[in-house]
């Protein structure tokens, strides 16, 4: 899309959530397109992190099999961590998140497509990915696929909360380690769900109660979060 | 008597009533700190089961009380200084934090001590221990976003925001025995009666009152810093330091 349709798309009177909302997820999804490099860069390190614990803590297959749900997960969730200041931070550098702001379609509408758009870009290749590196740890069938299941439902709550959080600190000092402080005691909850459903089914209990809780948490974010992103950007807009 | 809410939100005359208040919050909490350690320490009797090892209680559930409660506070000052625009509300906030995170670390150490003598560990990864911790970095998270930006009423608005997230973890704590089992024992003082006995309760209570009476002392003596550091281009302030 060239920059004329861009403002074209924009600018339509009235406004509508699915509008902005394809829009935005659209865009930024060509835009990941455009640099597979990033991309691979956060798969790439979800991969090389997850390998070095096998050398760091000892490769006994029933130590693996013990702490591979637990490992993997911290690795989606350093990886989502990794991948946040791209969502808002170039946008709001070079002035297009201050144009989206002033465009008249509802800011909750695009926010969405930008979060969604996220997922699509991290949280997705990761859930797909999962598998794989269970077999690497030694995680039987059902194992890995309540790992897979709690990650299909995790990883969007983790793009959701990541997304108030950078919102949060556009244009703060101490970017990084400042995310970090933020979104990490936040994602603690999607954390302990996630890699207990994994552990339940591998110690021979039902993952379905974990499964439960992360969806009712996705469901909360889902409604909760969008509002508090747009309130956080039209606080680095002020 | 009708007290003139709008003539205390502006800061200069705040800064006066903190001023003249705090002395008498600092008054109160050396008063029934003395009281409670008196009950804690003479008073209330050695349990049957742990022995002396006990008494840290009297230490260690007000502190964990005040570190949720300052939260609580905390979140509604942001959410009175988003909802109206108030800058002395933002100002509370921020004055209100350093004391909760410091009630937090002195919760979760003392627990540490406690759990040594009693668990046999320093620490386990429970549910409320846990979310204790977390509450502990949303402080810090608090404190750090608050300070991050060049214009302070950015920071304001992002880290009352923040507090108004994290708010969901107080629940958590707080129900965090009763929706897990584990090692961390649950409640022994609820609103429908007590399973304590009565010197040991009385005790903890005023122990609690006297850490929260030093938590607003606190808090006012570290907001009057905070207008002075503000407000240090108006007139008043300047005829303050000449």
């Amino acid at each position: 899309m060239n920059a004329a349709a861009e403002r074209l798309a924009l600018s339509e009177p009235g406004g509508s959530f699915t509008a902005a909302f394809a829009w935005a997820f659209s865009r930024d999804l060509r835009l990941t397109m455009r640099h597979p490099g990033e991309t691979l860069l956060v798969v790439a390190f979800f991969v090389l992190v997850a390998s070095l614990f096998p050398l760091g803590v000892g490769a006994e297959p029933q130590l693996l099999q013990r702490i591979g749900p637990g490992v993997i997960w911290v690795c989606a969730l350093l990886a989502a961590f990794l991948s946040l200041p791209g969502m808002f931070a170039s946008d709001y550098a070079d002035g297009s998140l201050e144009q989206m702001t002033l465009s008249p379609h509802p800011m909750s509408g695009w926010a969405m497509g930008k979060i969604a758009a996220h997922w699509f870009a991290t949280g997705l290749p990761l859930t797909v990915l999962s598998p794989l590196l269970g077999l690497q740890y030694g995680l039987g069938g059902d194992t890995l696929l309540a790992l897979a299941a709690a990650l299909v439902i995790g990883t969007p709550v983790l793009s959701l909360l990541g997304a108030a959080c950078t919102a949060l600190t556009l244009g703060a000092r101490g970017g990084g380690m400042l995310l970090a402080l933020l979104a990490l005691p936040l994602f603690v909850p999607v954390l302990v769900f996630g890699a207990g459903a994994a552990e339940a089914q591998a110690s021979g209990l039902s993952a379905a109660p974990h499964l439960s809780i992360l969806a009712a948490g996705l469901l909360v974010a889902l409604v909760g979060l969008p509002p508090a992103v747009c309130a956080a950007v039209r606080i680095a807009m002020d | 008597m009708k007290i003139p809410w709008f003539y205390f939100a502006s800061p200069s005359t705040f800064y006066r009533l903190a001023g003249w208040l705090a002395p008498w919050f600092f008054g109160l909490a050396a008063i029934l700190g003395a009281a409670g350690l008196y009950v804690g320490f003479i008073v209330a009797p050695t349990d049957a089961q742990q022995g002396e090892v006990y008494r840290i209680i009297f230490v260690h559930v007000p502190a964990s009380w005040m570190s949720m409660f300052i939260y609580f506070v905390m979140a509604c000052y942001c959410g009175v200084s988003l909802t109206f625009n108030t800058r002395l509300a933002a100002m509370m906030a921020r004055s209100l934090a350093p004391t909760g995170a410091m009630f937090t670390f002195v919760a979760l150490w003392t627990g540490s001590f406690w759990g040594r003598p009693t668990w046999g560990t320093y620490w386990v990864w429970d549910a409320r221990i846990t979310s204790e911790l977390v509450l502990l970095f949303l402080y810090f998270g608090f404190i750090a976003l608050a300070n991050a930006f060049e214009d302070p009423r950015r920071g304001d608005r992002a880290a009352a925001l923040l507090a108004l997230i994290g708010i969901v973890n107080l629940p958590i704590i707080y129900f965090s025995v009763v929706w897990w089992n584990t090692l961390h024992q649950g409640s022994s003082v609820k609103l429908t009666g007590s399973t304590m006995q009565v010197a040991m309760l009385w005790g903890m209570l005023l122990m609690a009152l006297s850490f929260w009476m030093y938590s607003i002392g606190a808090s006012l003596t570290r907001v009057r810093a905070i207008i002075l550091d503000r407000e240090r281009r108006t007139h008043w302030v300047r005829a303050l330091a000449a």
